[in-house]
């Protein structure tokens, strides 16, 4: 298609040319984007006014506008004001959002991000400090440390801000005292240590007076380091992450002529024509056959000089082989096979795939008015994964300012505060811990349509999906869902998962359970050694290899028992965590609840009681490899349920696990 | 490990498409308002990058009768050019009333022609997003707004109480009544607009480069909107210029400056 030439200009300068002068003073880099954050009134908008002022980025006539507007409203002329450009700020003399506002030193580009100091503003800060890649942390010296100083350099810390640089400002309010800089120093530097954090650089200036700003201070010659531009020019950008295991997030698949295009980001890593991707949750996989690009851009020389001499040509569908993508990109691509993805789905490079779970542990940091309370449904969000989750339990509650920790376990998390948790999902979710891949390591809480927290995730268990994982057998779509089947029989299929120690009690408890979910109306069926070891694992013995694929069988059965809809309960030893850990991923992969059951009894107890007297014959040596006599058992590190048979009645012990198994059986509407 | 370098232009272009297939999945009823200036352009531009060479969606334009000939004649060839699905929207009640630039002020005629036809036409088509082309550095209270940005059912911008926005999550639901803003271009600058114009080669209206030594920086309702003293015939031209002045973009549009705070009284009653 060619363009009519009367009616359109988009051309520029002909390829031939040389570029022009204008291309050389603006290098098109991203900018170096810096958080301004602190308590209330420490004076961050005063400095972003001063930086602007000095490093001349204000408009023509903007000084004079506020000026006039200020000479309007009777008041006296501040630099502040050059922010609070909103009439309903300049009422209330707070700054109320998060604004971005460019400026260029000799080095580079920054955007400047301010953030509010007023505590019921901390989402604005969130907003603000998230996008950042450094933080400029401002402390009053007339006022030193405050509540707000340290809840922003600990949030900073949560949202992964490294390059931090303190200004201590107002200096001219403590007549320039090296004494005063030296105790706040100190003070804020210890607070820090404590988070980990090392702040590379304190600065004494005063923004007002222009002081160890854009200029170093002659009022202040005991401190001969940066001001605070130099102090910028100095960091460097945070770490890529295309060095990072490829973690590719599904946003959406297109249906466009005819073709099924794949889109959507890559957080972190690098793909290419000709990967072979794995799709997570469903572990299935696939060889990326194109990526896909409007319009189809024609490389001229070195990969990725897209630059002004790209040439647009008629689309088509042609393949461009060893074409890169990497870490930021937003992609369309399309796969070899035909296989079901969907938003949601993350793919990865098969030794590097990520944890899938349904339970975690994180730490949470909270919000809005509304505090977060144990055993409400949220949606839990994380990169384009939405699932239902309820907090199993609150375990650690920290004031974010003191740093104060509130050990006893809690209901609810108040706003403000910062929680350590263990989370539950329906369903699977894709995760990694934030140290390894930050982005697939966060997420969101979301209440009735409003983001109420964000959680940084720990803990998650790696395991290697290649070792009992058949890599050509793949899930079989079924025409009916779960949720169908969640219609009909008016529960979800679910995997209670006991474990425990011989004699501890889990067959009883399984039955007794059994029957007390049948008489609800439910479907129900227990695997246990009755009826599995004679048929099904006949053929296995106690060895440690015998009990994994006796496990893994079990597993598998169960799985496909929980997809038609069925309660299954089990009841075996199942002593490595590893195994049970498999045991919950297949059950995940058939979209099951899975929930573990730690039936605990003291050895002696068990011994005790010897229904099978399988101990006396372990100890008089007629059986081998038995549990907790010459082989180990490795207790679940972080179940869902634990009952305690020593102390607990068989139906105290049912009620204990009823009491956290109904809610989530329930069909979501 | 991997060397494959992107420029500024592509994070911006990747964070733009991102946040159009946000919108996309997020919303069943989406449309975008075009004025065929420069930054609704790139937008489509932008919206054809994400959905592979197509605009899924219809795209508004809020025609307040007060239009430069050569920006009808640009919608029409721009319309078959993109294959779009039209829509064009006259606040037809205000006319019959009146209301226009011969008799009324500049900010009530804005508010009148652009912002309650947007709600006749949101009323009309029930749209529960509008994804818009504007910038943060354009105007101040642009510059707090959010990718995802909700509007009331009265058309408010609630600017103090906005929801927070971090690690990509946006807001994506609606109460009824309720719309979001989309805002894919909020972290461009006008230099960033212009450089990207010039490296996928887009059309736009040829009033943006100087004739006879004036030329149109920003384009609204031809009473009210004017050009600039400018040599600039080029995108070079016109790069060179902006990095040299300090002159607002928006100077040459009247409703902007008819009183104090004009564009913060427009913009929380709806407009753009």
């Amino acid at each position: 298609m060619t363009r009519p030439k009367g009616n359109l200009k988009g051309r520029s300068t002909s390829e031939s040319e040389s570029y022009p002068v204008s291309a050389i003073r603006s290098p098109i880099s991203t900018p170096l984007r810096v958080v301004f954050v602190g308590h209330v009134d420490h004076g961050k908008s005063t400095l972003i006014g001063r930086i602007l002022h000095d490093t001349g980025s204000l408009p023509e006539g903007k000084i004079e506008e506020i000026k006039k507007a200020c000479a309007a409203e009777g008041m006296e002329f501040e630099f502040a004001f050059l922010l609070d450009a909103l009439l309903e700020e300049q009422k209330q003399n707070v700054t109320i959002d998060t604004t971005e506002i460019p400026f260029r030193t000799a080095r580079r580009r920054y955007a400047i991000i301010d953030a509010p100091g007023h505590k019921e503003f901390l989402k604005n800060m969130i907003t603000g400090a998230s996008r950042a890649d450094a933080a400029i942390l401002v402390i009053g010296a007339d006022e030193g440390v405050r509540e707000q100083s340290r809840r922003h350099g600990y949030l900073l810390s949560m949202l992964g801000i490294r390059n931090l640089i303190v200004v201590v400002n107002k200096m001219d309010l403590v007549g320039y005292s090296e004494k005063r800089f030296r105790e706040i120093e100190q003070d804020y530097r210890k607070f820090l240590q404590q988070l980990g954090l090392n702040a590379h650089t304190f600065i004494p200036a005063s923004a007002s007076e222009g002081e160890n700003v854009a200029r170093s201070s002659m009022k202040m010659k005991w401190y001969c380091a940066a001001n605070v531009l130099e102090a910028l020019d100095l960091l460097e950008p945070q770490k890529s992450d295309v060095d990072l295991p490829l973690r590719f997030c599904v946003q959406d698949v297109y249906r466009f002529d005819g073709r099924r295009i794949i889109a959507g980001r890559i957080e972190t890593g690098t793909l290419r024509v000709g990967d072979e991707l794995i799709f997570s949750p469903a572990n299935k996989s696939s060889v990326v056959a194109t990526i896909e690009r409007w319009p189809q851009v024609i490389l001229s020389g070195v990969e990725g000089s897209r630059g002004a001499s790209s040439t647009v040509t008629q689309r088509d569908s042609s393949t461009s082989p060893g074409m890169t993508v990497v870490a930021g990109d937003s992609i369309g691509i399309t796969l070899a096979e035909q296989i079901f993805v969907e938003r949601g789905y993350v793919a990865s490079h098969q030794n590097e795939t990520p944890v899938e779970t349904n339970r975690f542990h994180a730490d949470l940091f909270w919000i809005v008015r509304e505090p977060l309370r144990i055993g409400h449904f949220y949606d839990l969000r994380l990169a384009t994964q939405e699932v239902k989750c309820q907090i199993v339990s609150i375990e650690q509650v920290m004031d974010s300012s003191t740093l104060e920790k509130t050990s006893d376990a809690r209901e609810q998390l108040q706003r403000n505060e910062i929680g350590r948790l263990a989370i539950q999902t329906r369903g699977p979710l894709v995760i990694d811990n934030y140290d390894r891949v930050p982005n697939l390591g966060r997420f969101v809480i979301v209440d009735d349509g409003k983001i109420c927290g964000g959680g940084t995730i720990f803990g998650g268990v790696y395991t290697d999906r290649t070792v009992a994982k058949s890599k050509n057998i793949f899930w079989t779509e079924e025409k009916i869902t779960a949720r169908e089947r969640a219609l009909r029989t008016g529960h979800r299929g679910a995997v209670i998962w006991l474990t425990g120690l011989s004699g501890a009690g889990k067959s009883t408890i399984a039955q007794s359970l059994e029957r007390d979910l049948f008489h609800r109306g439910m479907h129900t069926y227990v695997l246990d050694g009755d009826n599995i070891r004679h048929g099904l694992t006949s053929n296995l013995g106690f060895s440690p290899d015998d009990r994994m694929e006796n496990i893994r069988r079990v597993s598998e059965v169960a799985k496909l028992m929980a997809d038609a809809g069925t309660v299954v309960i089990t009841a075996f030893i199942s002593p490595y965590r590893m195994d049970r850990r498999r045991a919950r991923e297949i059950a995940l992969e058939g979209n099951a609840e899975f929930i573990e059951v730690f039936v605990d009894a003291p050895l002696e107890v068990c011994e005790a009681r010897d229904p099978k007297n399988l101990y006396k014959k372990a100890r008089a040596g007629e059986i081998r490899e038995f549990t907790g006599i010459d082989a180990p058992y490795e207790a679940p590190d972080d179940p869902e349920i634990v009952v305690h048979t020593d102390q607990q009645t068989v139906d105290e012990s049912v009620a204990t696990i009823l009491e956290q198994l109904l809610s989530r059986l329930r069909t979501e509407e | 490990m991997t060397e494959v370098a992107r420029t500024h232009l592509d994070a911006l272009e990747n964070q733009s498409i991102f946040i159009f297939r946000e919108a996309y999945h997020a919303f069943k009823n989406i449309a975008t308002p075009w004025s065929m200036g420069k930054d609704s352009n790139v937008l489509i531009w932008l919206a054809r990058k994400s959905f592979f060479g197509r605009v899924p969606f219809p795209i508004l334009h809020i025609d307040t009768t007060y239009e430069f000939p050569e920006m009808l004649e640009f919608r029409e060839w721009a319309t078959k050019y993109h294959n779009l699905n039209l829509i064009v929207k006259i606040n037809t009640e205000a006319r019959a009333r009146g209301i226009g630039y011969e008799t009324h002020d500049p900010v009530t005629v804005t508010h009148e022609l652009k912002t309650v036809a947007l709600q006749q036409a949101l009323a009309e088509y029930k749209w529960d997003a509008l994804i818009t082309g504007i910038r943060r550095d354009e105007d101040p209270t642009r510059a707090k707004e959010r990718y995802f940005s909700p509007r009331n059912a009265q058309f408010e911008w609630d600017y103090k109480d906005q929801p927070p926005e971090f690690w990509s999550q946006f807001v994506t639901t609606t109460a009824k009544g309720e719309h979001v803003r989309v805002q894919p271009l909020l972290d461009w600058t006008e230099i960033d607009v212009w450089r990207y114009i010039q490296r996928e080669n887009i059309p736009i209206p040829k009033m943006y480069f100087a004739r006879n030594g004036k030329r149109f920086r920003s384009l609204g309702c031809s009473p009210i909107t004017h050009p600039i003293e400018s040599n600039a015939s080029t995108i070079d031209e016109i790069v060179a210029e902006l990095e040299a002045t300090k002159t607002t973009e928006r100077a040459g549009r009247a409703q902007d400056h008819y009183e104090r705070n004009a564009m913060q009284k427009l913009r929380a009653k709806g407009f753009l």
